[in-house]
């Protein structure tokens, strides 16, 4: 039987073949909590006399939503996480460590892998070809003291991607191109797959800018092949001995497929206030933008960040423009300023802080006042998201982001990118 | 079991960021207080107007966004009976049967703000006191309909000691 990466993956978890529509009780590879969702989960642990950890090497508490804590409340909830870290031997990634999804990728998610977290972008992972789902606290937190979890096989939704970006479209505009074109829920309980040249070209970040957003459809997870890509990721990270190949069988049945030519993409913004709300960039542009984001687990790696540095060099936010940028991990913060770019962006007039959640959540570092516009790279714009009800979001790629802060408005990257290619 | 309660009419796309303001973070520990505040960001009136029993009644795609288990929690915690929508996104959904929070899927269109209800979920039937006819809803998938009659994945799990879910 052809099978989709979906179906291997839980296929091999629970030994024997399945299909869409299954109800499996499958043993999972890596479960993380964060510091939104965690405390819950513990609580419901604790109910149900169940403070321990089956994997405790592979069970990760994030503390990084609200990293550094603004609040008592929350420096308890933190408190609550590290008890529990050292009383079951789990693996706590502190403050300043970074946001859960850029940690998992750097260091645990492995492709193959079933990794249930709680938080909706878990599907991050599924870039490296693990089967990465989020999920409730309390899911999670059985998950963490059994080893185990319920699924049901989802269908695959194929996307397949050809051509090549244009000058100033990146891989965020084109997952934000096809959200808008399958609709918040066009994928709702499937499993995105993508497929095709593009998607075997594409580098390892760009790769978990869609899988990130696969969510933003619906969708179960986001997955893409494990290739030498993959396998030269990994060894970066000094983890080589955890790859292995992992594709897709020709002729899986899919339960829809959608093609996306990249070349005949735009860079392109998601309105407020759902991310299904796009349009292109010269359509928005002239929007006027009081702050500006550049970070997050969507769009806050090395990569992002030397595409923006290359638009702000030499040049400075406009004067009612914030800017904020937030690397995604402590090893991007690093990198970023061995490269000097964190000096670029302090000098472009940024607020540079350090690795976590930061603005995009709403719970500190970036609130917008009332009526104010945003335009941030992250992965969401629901109404309230960054902490204000009476705020508006943009969600853009980091180029549009970088030429969005030196306009003052909502800006075409090309402008600023004349003589660079997109790398 | 069979509720009786008023329509609260949601629109389209209701996330948990609505539900479940992000501003709220802190409350998270503390979710008497955050229920305080659940749907504030789509209607600032519900929570300190809506009685015990009553209904959220929404369009397509209830719930989307964030994995947050608050979200469903403080609506059960509100006092909500069930929450009606053409349909929902599936973290809540699966979060929502956890808790012990029905999730009825039917067509929506039809109920005004402020009408009476009345849903029999063992006949998956919403019958509406004020505006007349009766509507059925997409019967819960078998492996959900065990989880809210166990009383939630909690329940579930202390009756059976694991999970007994397969098909």
């Amino acid at each position: 039987m052809s099978s989709t990466l979906a179906e291997k993956i839980i296929a091999a978890h629970v030994g024997r073949e399945v299909g869409p529509g299954e109800i499996v009780v499958t043993p999972v590879d890596v479960a993380a909590l964060q510091d939104g969702t965690g405390p819950l989960a513990l609580m419901q642990l604790e109910e149900l006399g169940l403070v321990q950890a089956h994997n405790p090497a592979r069970t990760i508490l994030f503390i990084d939503h609200a990293a550094p804590s603004p609040r008592k409340e929350l420096s308890n909830a933190h408190v609550s996480l590290r008890r529990f870290a050292a009383r079951t031997g789990t693996v706590l990634s502190e403050i300043n460590e970074g946001v859960c999804h850029q940690r998992l990728v750097e260091s645990f998610a492995s492709p193959g892998d079933i990794v249930i977290g709680a938080d909706s972008h878990t599907c991050t992972s599924g870039a490296l070809a693990a089967f990465a789902t989020g999920m409730g606290s309390t899911d999670v937190g059985l998950g963490i003291a059994t080893g185990k979890t319920w699924l049901k096989v989802p269908e695959t939704f194929r996307v397949v991607l050809s051509g090549s970006f244009p000058a100033g479209v990146f891989a965020k505009d084109l997952m934000l191109h096809l959200i808008g074109r399958i609709g918040a829920d066009g994928a709702t309980y499937m499993a995105l797959e993508f497929t095709g040249p593009l998607a075997a070209e594409m580098s390892m970040p760009e790769r978990f800018t869609l899988a990130n957003m696969a969510v933003e459809a619906g969708a179960k997870t986001g997955l893409f092949a494990a290739d030498e890509t993959t396998r030269v990721f990994l060894a970066g990270q000094g983890r080589e001995a955890d790859y292995r190949p992992l594709t897709s069988d020709d002729g899986a049945a899919c339960a829809r497929t959608v093609e996306v030519d990249a070349g005949a993409l735009e860079p392109t913004v998601s309105a407020p206030h759902t991310v299904d709300n796009t349009m292109t960039v010269v359509d928005a542009a002239g929007t006027k933008v009081d702050q500006v984001f550049i970070g997050t687990c969507t769009n806050g790696r090395l990569e992002d960040l030397r595409i923006a540095a290359g638009i702000l060099e030499g040049r400075h936010r406009h004067p009612v423009t914030r800017l904020i940028v937030t690397p995604a991990s402590r090893s991007v913060y690093i990198q970023a300023a061995r490269e000097g770019l964190l000096g670029v962006f302090a000098e472009a007039g940024a607020t540079v802080t350090g690795p976590g959640c930061g603005a995009c959540v709403g719970v500190h570092g970036g609130i917008l006042g009332d009526g104010e516009v945003c335009v941030a790279t992250q992965n969401r714009n629901f109404q309230g998201r960054m902490g204000n009800a009476a705020g508006f979001i943009y969600l853009a790629s980091p180029a549009t982001a970088a030429a969005t802060a030196i306009k003052g408005e909502i800006a075409d990257p090309r402008e600023f990118m004349e003589d660079q290619d997109n790398q | 079991m069979i509720f009786r309660g008023k329509a609260w009419v949601f629109g389209d796309s209701i996330s948990t960021d609505h539900i479940a303001p992000g501003r709220y973070f802190h409350l998270r520990t503390n979710l008497p207080e955050l229920a305080k505040h659940v749907l504030e960001d789509a209607s600032p009136d519900f929570a300190s107007q809506m009685q015990p029993g009553d209904f959220v009644v929404a369009g397509r795609n209830f719930g989307l966004g964030s994995s947050r288990e608050h979200a469903p929690r403080i609506i059960k915690l509100a006092g909500v009976s069930a929450v009606l929508a053409q349909s929902f996104a599936r973290i809540f959904y699966r979060n929502a049967i956890n808790v012990g929070l029905p999730v009825l899927e039917l067509d929506t269109a039809g109920i005004s703000q402020g009408d009476e209800l009345e849903a029999d979920l063992a006949a998956g039937t919403v019958r509406n006191l004020t505006g007349g006819g009766q509507l059925s809803f997409q019967p819960l998938p078998p492996v959900m309909v065990k989880i809210l009659n166990d009383g939630g994945i909690v329940e579930h799990f202390r009756k059976y000691g694991d999970f007994n879910l397969e098909t």
